[in-house]
């Protein structure tokens, strides 16, 4: 009769694992994404339209701005190269809407990294040092969460201009509150983690800790609000684009077009929808990624 | 309660005071306001102004005076509508925004948590996807896309309701208005209600009350309910919140009279003084209510109610 | 045919579905359990001993499903919808659980919790309840219960509330009682204070009770009969003494000599079972136990050895039962 280990050492042999194989969480997470169709689903119709929008001029025979003298305020016509109609001034919608999509997108993304910013770094620093200064800087992280940011950003709009910067700015700082909350969450527990004791033990500053150590292991949350972010911003954007207070002439943007849209509605339908199909789903695509990504990284039972 | 009461206080106060000392300075470095030198207003105004914010003091004792003038409810006058001072408007359009977020809370409230709990005792069925999946939708489609939306359907369309317009205040003129305001909150308290549902369905104390066989009802009713309502709870702050911005676009589309109209008109005309009031205002109450949303949390949460 | 058996389990499995497949956690169990005995479940987590319960009281996540015959008396009643299940459980049949500070709900306070249970099972007005539960409260050892029934359970300490809830699964006077690691969770000192109140219960309310727990300390001092399992199944069976000095199954021995003794203490290392529990979604053929068995045998990686009664109330799933 034989001992164990040469069994184990015959099993091996013949390619049976000795034992099973653990999965890395982010391979884990990756598998459940791309189980998820809608996530996917989503991710696909979005790079549809980053992409129409990245190649916009080379897509339609007019320019955005251009005036088909011929054909003003009709709608979609596919001889005459006008898919999505035209608006009040004859201008191509189609071309409009993908150049509306490159504002809504960069306005989404850059203020999104900015709040992303200003988010993550405060956040890490109060979870880090803890104790006192921790306190301080969330108690003013509260004050401002019950503030009516829109209304303000209205303002800064109103005393400042309509200024595309501004907005990018304005927006970002709008959103950077809740971003700071989680990440010291995160930084809370992660402190206590051997590893950053280890880095401390051997004299690495507290600053190269937060930047090498903190701020990638808070990665999972922050990309998951990131991506729920990004509808947030667009869709405040286009608010204040519709009141008339967001991008100038002669950008515009998604909002800009439902705007002009609502106010023609019965006449001239197509210039509504078509912004603002755009518009719902880009926020959708968005939304049904990040819910995606958050469930991948930490499933329950939804 | 009492130590919580207080902390909630520690923070509203603070608040209410970043706010009214933002916009007094946003008030003075605006180009084009009232206090700018390059200014070109009409002597009339030119006089009210001067009057009101007594221009020639110091600016600290302009703070104490502005501050002073705000607890007796003086926002001082309008520039651009004659006149009229900014509290004498903001007064006029009250009732109406009142009547229209009041509603809209109220109707969000009904229906997001019936058909949130609805969806979670059907956890991942066909209706669960379902009414997820048009909640989704109301949370997607801004509200500036779906009130001219409704208005196209039901006014023109189905020509059951008036497209825009207050008329008398009937109720006829209300019901898009309220609707339109009140969507995306149904999408959002329903798919907070079905999350929080689900999990607290999941939890513990339960799976002890079905052990202790008693009737889905009752467990649901009694036991799931409070841990499930909770974070609703937490969310009527920034729920109201949501609806005060919504109305200022809600009631220009649809012709309303209230201070959100008078709001974007001020925007648009750079009538300084109406809009620093209307925001003053407008964060007061929400101040105020995320306040009072938390004194009901910690009644509600029995683990603060004992601290 | 009338049986003496309180509780009959014949064959019962329980399967659940999982991203990665089907794992049946619970894999074709038969035991019995007589009125007024108590029944030590034995086993590691995974082995199954919990789900096992949960199957019987009707419990199962949503992704999992029993088969087989659970027998309450006479009735079956394994899949009963639980309109049906509710006339049993918390009535007949209780079960009180690992935890204490989740198993109770937050936001209602203990009165209610307990009242509940008299009001919806025997038509009590809530005073009577609440009567009847002080009463249950003093018995089970909580001090100032006619104050403390008013509180919340946070208010109360981790062994408090375990006493809180062995109190109100015995408020129907029900037959059956089934503990799921009840002192895991606690400390030391109080997990013998709580082991002393059940026995002290079961001798006053002669109630059938279930111990399920991995530590075979706990079974010792309070259990008649003793139950092993592993990796789903039962693998061995028989009286507390004849477990404890003349155990059969190699994981039995395995589990008896990892557990530290003071007179031991001069030993060079603590014992430890040698790999790890198996996974239930890769078992390998033959006997679950063949990787961490000092006795393995070629038979045992090619053949699943099945329980078999070797003496009165005696059993062990082991081929070396052939052998001797």
């Amino acid at each position: 009769m034989m001992n164990k280990s040469e069994k184990t050492a015959i099993l091996e042999a013949a390619g049976a694992p000795a034992e099973i194989e653990g999965r890395s969480l982010w391979r884990d997470a990756r598998i459940r994404l791309f189980r998820n169709k809608a996530a996917v689903g989503s991710m696909i119709i979005l790079g549809i339209i980053t992409l129409l929008a990245i190649f916009a001029p080379l897509l339609s025979p007019y320019a955005y701005d251009q005036i088909d003298w011929g054909y003003i305020q009709e709608g979609p016509n596919w001889e005459n190269g006008h898919i999505f109609g035209t608006d009040g001034n004859g201008r191509d919608l189609f071309i409009r809407v993908l150049y509306g999509a490159r504002v809504s997108l960069a306005v989404g993304l850059l203020a999104t990294s900015v709040s992303l910013a200003i988010g993550v770094t405060y956040g890490a620093v109060a979870g880090y040092f803890g104790g006192k200064v921790d306190n301080i800087m969330m108690r003013f992280v509260d004050v401002l969460y019950s503030l009516p940011f829109m209304f303000f950003v209205i303002m800064l709009m109103v005393v400042f201009g309509r200024n595309i910067f501004l907005i990018f700015v304005a927006l970002g700082a709008v959103e950077w509150l809740t971003m700071a909350r989680i990440v010291r969450g995160q930084t809370l527990s992660l402190r206590r983690r051997e590893f950053i004791e280890a880095a401390h033990a051997t004299g690495v500053s507290n600053f190269k800790i937060i930047f090498r150590h903190i701020i990638p292991n808070v990665l999972g949350p922050v990309i998951v609000y990131m991506t729920l972010t990004i509808p947030q911003v667009i869709l405040t954007e286009s608010f204040l684009s519709f009141l008339g207070l967001g991008v100038q002439e002669p950008l515009t943007s998604w909002g800009v077009l439902i705007s002009e849209g609502a106010k023609v509605i019965e006449a001239s339908t197509w210039m509504l929808i078509f912004p603002a199909l755009f518009l719902a789903l880009t926020l959708f695509c968005f939304n049904f990624i990040g819910d995606g990504l958050r469930d991948a990284l930490d499933p329950k039972d939804r | 309660m009492l130590s919580y009461a207080i902390r909630r206080l520690l923070i509203a106060i603070p608040t209410l005071f970043i706010v009214i000392t933002v916009a007094f300075f946003m008030m003075r470095i605006a180009p084009g306001g009232p206090f700018d030198q390059e200014r070109a207003l009409p002597p009339e105004i030119e006089k009210n102004i001067k009057a009101a914010y007594d221009l020639d003091k110091p600016l600290i004792e302009q703070y104490a005076i502005y501050i002073g003038k705000l607890f007796q409810g003086d926002f001082g006058p309008s520039i651009k509508i004659r006149d009229f001072s900014v509290a004498e408007l903001i007064m006029a359009g009250a009732p109406a925004s009142m009547q229209l977020g009041l509603s809209a809370i109220a109707i969000a409230l009904i229906f997001g948590v019936g058909f949130g709990t609805y969806a979670a005792l059907r956890q991942n069925s066909a209706v669960d996807f379902a009414v997820m999946g048009v909640a989704m939708i109301g949370i997607a489609i801004p509200n500036f896309v779906m009130a001219p939306l409704l208005s196209l359907v039901f006014g023109l369309y189905l020509s059951i309701l008036p497209t825009a317009g207050w008329g008398d205040g009937e109720i006829q003129y209300k019901i898009l208005p309220i609707i339109a305001l009140a969507l995306p909150q149904i999408a959002y308290i329903a798919r907070l209600t079905r999350g929080s549902m689900v999990e607290v369905l999941h939890s513990n104390y339960i799976r002890t009350a079905r052990a202790k066989g008693l009737r889905e009802t009752l467990v649901v009713n009694r036991h799931a309910i409070k841990g499930a309502l909770l974070p609703v709870v937490s969310y009527l702050g920034p729920a109201t919140a949501a609806v005060m911005t919504g109305s200022v676009v809600i009631e220009s589309i649809f012709g309303v009279p209230g201070i959100g109209t008078y709001f974007i008109k001020a925007a648009l005309n750079r009538d300084y003084p109406l809009v620093m009031g209307v925001v003053i205002v407008y964060a007061v109450m929400i101040i105020m209510l995320n306040f009072l949303v938390d004194m009901v949390y910690g009644l509600l949460d029995p683990k603060l109610k004992s601290r | 045919m009338t049986t003496n058996h309180i509780l009959t389990v014949e064959n019962l499995t329980a399967r659940f579905q999982t991203p990665d497949g089907e794992v049946a956690a619970v894999n074709n169990v038969n035991f019995h359990l007589d009125p007024g005995e108590t029944l030590g479940v034995v086993g590691e987590s995974g082995s199954g001993k919990t789900q096992l319960f949960m199957s019987i009281m009707g419990l199962l996540a949503k992704n999992g499903t029993s088969s087989g015959s659970v027998r309450y008396k006479d009735s079956e009643i394994l899949n009963l919808p639980a309109r049906e299940l509710n006339k049993i459980r918390g009535v007949s049949m209780s079960m009180i659980f690992q935890d204490p500070m989740t198993s109770l709900n937050p936001y209602l306070k203990i009165s209610k919790q307990m009242t509940e249970v008299l009001v919806e099972h025997r038509g009590m007005s809530e005073a009577e309840a609440l009567k009847r539960a002080i009463a249950m409260l003093d018995r089970v050892g909580i001090p100032g219960a006619a104050q403390r029934v008013h509180m919340y359970p946070h208010e109360f300490s981790g062994g408090m509330r375990q006493r809180v809830m062995i109190a109100m699964a015995l408020l129907c006077d029900p037959e059956v009682l089934i503990a799921d690691e009840p002192t895991t969770a606690l400390d030391v000192t109080v997990q013998a204070q709580i082991l002393d109140l059940l026995r002290d219960l079961q001798k006053d309310f002669n109630t059938a009770t279930v111990m399920i727990t991995h530590d075979l300390g706990v079974v010792a001092g309070l259990c008649d009969r003793v139950m092993v399992m592993y990796g789903g199944r039962v693998v061995e069976t028989g009286s507390v003494r004849d477990i404890y000095y003349d155990s059969h199954h190699p994981y039995t021995e395995g589990l008896l000599k990892s557990m530290p003794r003071i007179d031991h203490a001069n030993e060079e290392s603590l014992f430890a079972i040698p790999g790890q529990p198996p996974n239930l979604q890769n078992l390998p053929t033959g006997c679950a136990y063949q990787e961490r068995c000092g006795y393995v045998m070629d038979r045992c990686c090619a053949e699943r050895p099945v329980l078999k009664v070797f003496d009165q109330g005696r059993a062990s799933a082991c081929f070396r039962e052939d052998g001797q």
